[in-house]
């Protein structure tokens, strides 16, 4: 192989580099194409237009629960309203709720919108503190001025 | 007045802290044993003035001191007492105090650690110190668990009940003996980068004085992240163990980071080279468990295990973060290009292994690390509020892990300096054989859509058989008599124990892993008393549901007989939901049927009725093999507690001396 360097230490540079840049390239492609298909993104109820959150597409849902707007059906499902106090999204969940969801509680469903404008959640995150509210339900609500940490929410 | 007592010990702390900085300096400028010695004992002293700080805190908290804000806040009289003295690390400020009694202990085993040289020691113990009194600062100024209420309330406000539990509470301490003892990994790279001379025998001797460190450091990981895991799987009652979720990330990374620097050390330590890598992985190590910690509790990220979050006090921890790592990587960049590298070796040989199983590490890392900041990057650069979930991790992690697997076993077969990579088929062909037939019979006992789980068995099965092979071929089994065999086997020692230990759990992991995920069956339904549902071969028949008082709370607890399809092995297994009156919280607590190596896990939801008769959503998973993503951990930790055990390891026992 009259090509390779015939320095020892040049040759283990080459050979490092030969070693590491298909990993790289690996690590890199596979970090750049699962980005694109799994980030998912965050909108309160007055940011989920037709346009932002086409139904289908896999987005994130942060509100206040409406409260009196859950109902339990007797088949598992519960639907209820979320709100950010500007407009209002009706969700429907089949599982079981986190210990924490309550109304008048902040939560984050995951999820996708279906035709009728339905979202169906099938994750709801409700977090283990009482009194935690997720960060981007809170700074939505700064940002509309409705945040009143006093009230629990 | 014993919490005034704490404050005073703490303060005393931060002092010592400093005191063994400036003495450890002075005596590595002086070269002074004197000086260094008083700079031993006030890390000694700052250690035990911090361990009776925690006493103090823990009596607090055992005698309901509500004028305390900390127990106040955290604390409940009618709290049973392991989580009366949990409660002590169960919030920010406790937690806070834990890091720094952790860092300070590991320190003062630095400080006592003979056979290291003296200007490397004092400047190790110097930066340790500086260490440590960083985040005494940070405790004693914005976050002092001994501050007093100026109204104390009659009753605390209770520990959150999802910490209420064994396991979370043996699982700070563990972890943080884990993130914490890579700081010492951090100070000995400092001390390397400044005392370390290219061309002397300096690097093979520090690689294995860093090696125990990083070793214990990585085995308590280890089990304090199984035992978070665990946690989330049974407390959490959502039938998963692991969600990467931004705070799981953040303690994966030390551990990736901990595991590269493991394998690295040992090719500095045995040839000399890539002693900068080892360096740099030493000083990422910790930085990485910095960054955990700012994660964690700045709440900048969203986690479903967000606890104590504070935006104000996350703030500070970064600053140090960015204070520590940005001097120490500075340091790095200015002295690194002195190193020169030391032995060299072929494409095929045991350093060339151990530097792609380094590889794939970091890259693993590096995604990790992308996708947990991923959403931090893009809402300052766009505003876009994102998460990057599961799938994102499942599609990039799995695969580069995959490959690196793939090649695991081939690794300690090769000799050093140049391997013989023919030599090191031949002796795994029966391992190879054995992982194919076992993904085989996966894939024919299954169904074939399975085919990615059937891989996944054959790569544990590859694990477990190729950590074998190498026993076997060290020991030379069925080749030489068995007597031989035996003897060879007592004389091995424990550090080739540790590694095929080590390896084999990993496969135990990656059995469990791919097992419990490809094959677990969920069901739901609502249930009223005398009905059942089935999941996998099992069938759970809901016996009675009644409520229960505990010592802080009421549940709701159910009885259920769970049997084996055909009817016989039947065990009683007993689901809550607890409600908890001190922060109106309820809790799922999970009925879980140990089968073997299969867990039968089963929640109770809420009470629901239908036609008139009350009836409960009861979830049911089986979950083959689950035993296993908790047992493999163990293998790993323990596999690193028996080579840290290896004598060759222990600091000045028995090694050649080599003077810097």
């Amino acid at each position: 192989m009259g090509w390779l360097p015939t320095s020892p230490k040049a040759r283990r540079r080459l050979w490092v580099v030969a070693a590491v840049a298909p990993v790289l390239a690996l690590a890199v492609g596979l970090s750049l194409w699962a980005m694109r298909g799994s980030v998912t993104y965050f909108f309160s109820p007055s940011e989920v237009t037709e346009a932002a959150a086409p139904a289908g597409r896999n987005i994130r849902l942060g509100g206040l629960v409406v409260a009196g707007s859950v109902h339990k059906s007797a088949d598992g499902v519960v639907a209820f309203v979320v709100t950010d106090n500007a407009a209002e999204t009706r969700v429907v969940y089949r599982g079981d709720l986190p210990d924490l969801f309550r109304e008048g509680q902040g939560i984050v469903a995951e999820g996708a919108f279906d035709e009728s404008r339905t979202f169906r959640a099938r994750q709801v995150l409700a977090k283990h503190d009482e009194t935690y509210m997720p960060r981007e339900v809170a700074d939505r609500l700064k940002a509309q001025g409705e945040w009143r940490p006093e009230a629990g929410a | 007045m014993t919490v005034e007592v704490g404050a005073y010990l703490l303060a005393l702390a931060l002092a010592l802290a400093a005191a063994q900085t400036a003495l450890s300096a002075a005596a590595r400028g002086r070269l002074s044993p004197v000086l260094a010695g008083a700079a031993n004992g006030a890390a000694i002293g700052c250690s035990l003035a911090i361990l009776a700080a925690f006493g103090v805190l823990i009596h607090a908290f055992v005698g309901s001191d509500f004028s305390v804000a900390n127990v106040a806040a955290n604390s409940h009289t009618d709290k049973p007492m392991l989580y009366k003295v949990a409660g002590a690390w169960g919030s920010h400020e406790g937690s806070l105090l834990l890091w720094c009694l952790v860092m300070a202990v590991f320190g003062a085993a630095l400080a006592r650690a003979r056979g290291l040289p003296f200007r490397l020691k004092t400047t190790a113990v110097a930066t340790q110190g500086a260490l440590t009194s960083l985040f005494l600062a940070f405790a004693v100024f914005t976050s002092n668990p001994f501050a007093r209420l100026d109204s104390p309330p009659v009753q605390g406000s209770g520990l959150n009940p999802l910490l209420q539990d064994p396991a979370l509470a043996l699982h700070p301490p563990l972890l943080y003996g884990g993130y914490v003892g890579f700081s010492v990994c951090f100070s000995l790279a400092v001390a390397a980068l400044v005392e370390g001379r290219a061309g002397t025998p300096f690097w093979p001797a520090w690689g294995r004085w860093v090696r125990p460190w990083a070793l214990a450091s990585w085995a308590l990981l280890t089990v304090g992240i199984a035992l978070g895991s665990f946690w989330a799987y049974y407390e959490l009652g959502w039938g998963g163990w692991w969600f990467w979720d931004p705070v799981e990330n953040a303690s994966f990374l030390p551990w990736l980071a901990g595991a590269a620097l493991l394998h690295s050390a040992v090719v500095t330590e045995r040839r000399g080279a890539l002693a900068g890598w080892t360096v740099f992985l030493a000083l990422l190590a910790f930085s990485f468990s910095m960054l955990g910690a700012f994660l964690v509790r700045s709440g900048v990220l969203t986690s479903v295990h967000a606890f104590a979050v504070d935006p104000e006090r996350g703030t500070m921890l970064l600053a140090i973060l960015g204070l520590t790592a940005g001097a120490a990587f500075a340091l790095y960049a200015w002295r690194a290009p002195q190193m020169k590298g030391g032995g060299l070796f072929a494409p095929i040989s045991r350093e060339a292994a151990l530097v792609v199983n380094n590889l794939f590490l970091t890259a693993a890392a590096a995604t990790v690390l992308l996708g947990t900041l991923y959403p931090l990057i893009l809402e300052a650069a766009s505003g876009a509020t994102i998460s990057v979930g599961p799938p994102y991790f499942n599609a990039v992690f799995t695969p580069l892990m995959a490959v690196a697997l793939l090649v695991l076993p081939a690794g300690p077969l090769l000799a050093w300096k140049r391997g013989d990579a023919v030599g090191a088929v031949q002796r795994l062909w029966v391992a190879a054989l054995l992982a194919l037939g076992a993904g085989g019979l996966a894939l024919a006992l299954f169904q074939p859509r399975k085919a990615l789980a059937a891989a996944g068995v054959a790569m544990g099965a590859w694990l477990i058989c190729g950590a074998a092979a190498e026993v076997a071929e060290r020991i030379r089994l069925f080749r030489a008599p068995m007597g031989e065999s035996v003897r060879r086997a007592r004389g091995l020692p424990l550090a080739a124990w540790g590694m095929a230990l080590a390896h084999a759990g990993l496969g135990v992991f990656v059995l469990g892993a791919v097992v419990e995920t490809g094959f677990k069956v969920e069901t739901a339904r609502a249930l009223a008393v005398g009905q059942s549902l089935q999941a996998g071969a099992y069938v759970a028949r809901l016996d009675d549901v009644r409520i229960v008082e505990g010592p802080n709370y009421l549940a709701e607890r159910a009885t259920l007989t769970v049997t084996a399809a055909g009817g016989h092995a039947a065990r009683t297994v007993t689901a809550e939901r607890r409600f908890f009156p001190v922060g109106g919280q309820t809790t799922t607590e999970v009925g879980l049927d140990f089968r073997g190596l299969d867990d039968v896990y089963l929640t109770l939801g809420e009470r629901r009725s239908e036609d008139g008769a009350p009836a409960w959503t009861v979830r049911m998973h089986f979950n083959p093999w689950a035993r296993l993503i908790f047992l493999g951990p163990a293998l790993m930790a323990l596999g690193g507690l028996l080579s840290l055990l290896d004598r060759r390891l222990r600091l000045g026992a028995g090694a050649r001396r080599r003077a810097p």
